[in-house]
């Protein structure tokens, strides 16, 4: 399942449907990323993503296909919210089905990096010291380079 | 041609009409930059028609450019 969406998912509805399909699993690992409700010691009181419709789809597809090809999974589900949120709200809901723990765990963290460094989303703090936009950190890079020799 | 700024550099002002002389990618970013020097950044990646590309890309009266600052996905 990958949607790129404004309208708000649960979480845990999401991941009981993606149980219910993962058929043969050993394993399932799941991460919800949320709206933090500060940054950089402000209040945040809402976030703006803006994404690429068509190019920010194709590449959670890359990335899906990617983790696919890189681990021993059985399913694997990215759903990503844009648009106006709410602190608290979740963003981001990723899950990987597998034969065993460990490649559930590792699709999970690598899709997770991915989608910080290289999906066009781009998100905008309205803060009580005012609207700042985001990029990705020096430490979403590093994380996003523990991927870079070959898998084992 | 339709020129689309994404992320912060949608406060940009909206491009104009591209004159006849700017035929590549290189041409277009160097024309919007001189208004827009925000644009001239190594940083701002350039996608065509939904495909980012590397290097110069010639473009025709159809195509579409977006210009992507670093993302803040997840």
């Amino acid at each position: 399942m990958i949607a790129v969406q404004a309208e708000p998912f649960e979480a845990a509805v999401l991941l009981a449907d993606f149980s219910a399909r993962a058929a043969g699993a050993g394993a399932i690992a799941s991460f919800i990323g949320l709206v933090r409700g500060e940054n950089d010691g402000a209040l945040v009181s809402g976030l703006e993503l803006d994404h690429h419709p068509r190019l920010t789809e194709r590449t959670i597809e890359a990335i899906a296909a990617d983790a696919a090809a890189r681990f021993d999974l059985i399913d694997v589900a990215i759903v990503h919210r844009h648009g106006a949120l709410a602190p608290g709200e979740a963003i981001v809901f990723v899950a990987a089905a597998a034969p065993h723990r460990r490649a559930a765990f590792d699709a999970v963290d690598y899709v997770m990096d991915r989608l910080k460094t290289e999906a066009p989303f781009w998100k905008r703090e309205q803060r009580s010291d005012g609207a700042h936009w985001l990029e990705a950190r020096d430490s979403d890079h590093a994380d996003r380079r523990r991927w870079e020799a070959e898998p084992r | 041609m339709r020129i689309l700024f994404f992320g912060r550099l949608g406060d940009l002002a909206p491009a104009g009409p591209v004159p006849p002389g700017v035929r590549d990618t290189g041409a277009l970013r160097a024309w919007l930059g001189r208004d827009r020097p925000e644009l001239l950044d190594a940083s701002i990646r350039i996608a065509v028609n939904d495909e980012i590309i590397l290097g110069d890309r010639a473009l025709g009266d159809g195509d579409e450019i977006a210009f992507l600052p670093p993302v803040s996905g997840g």
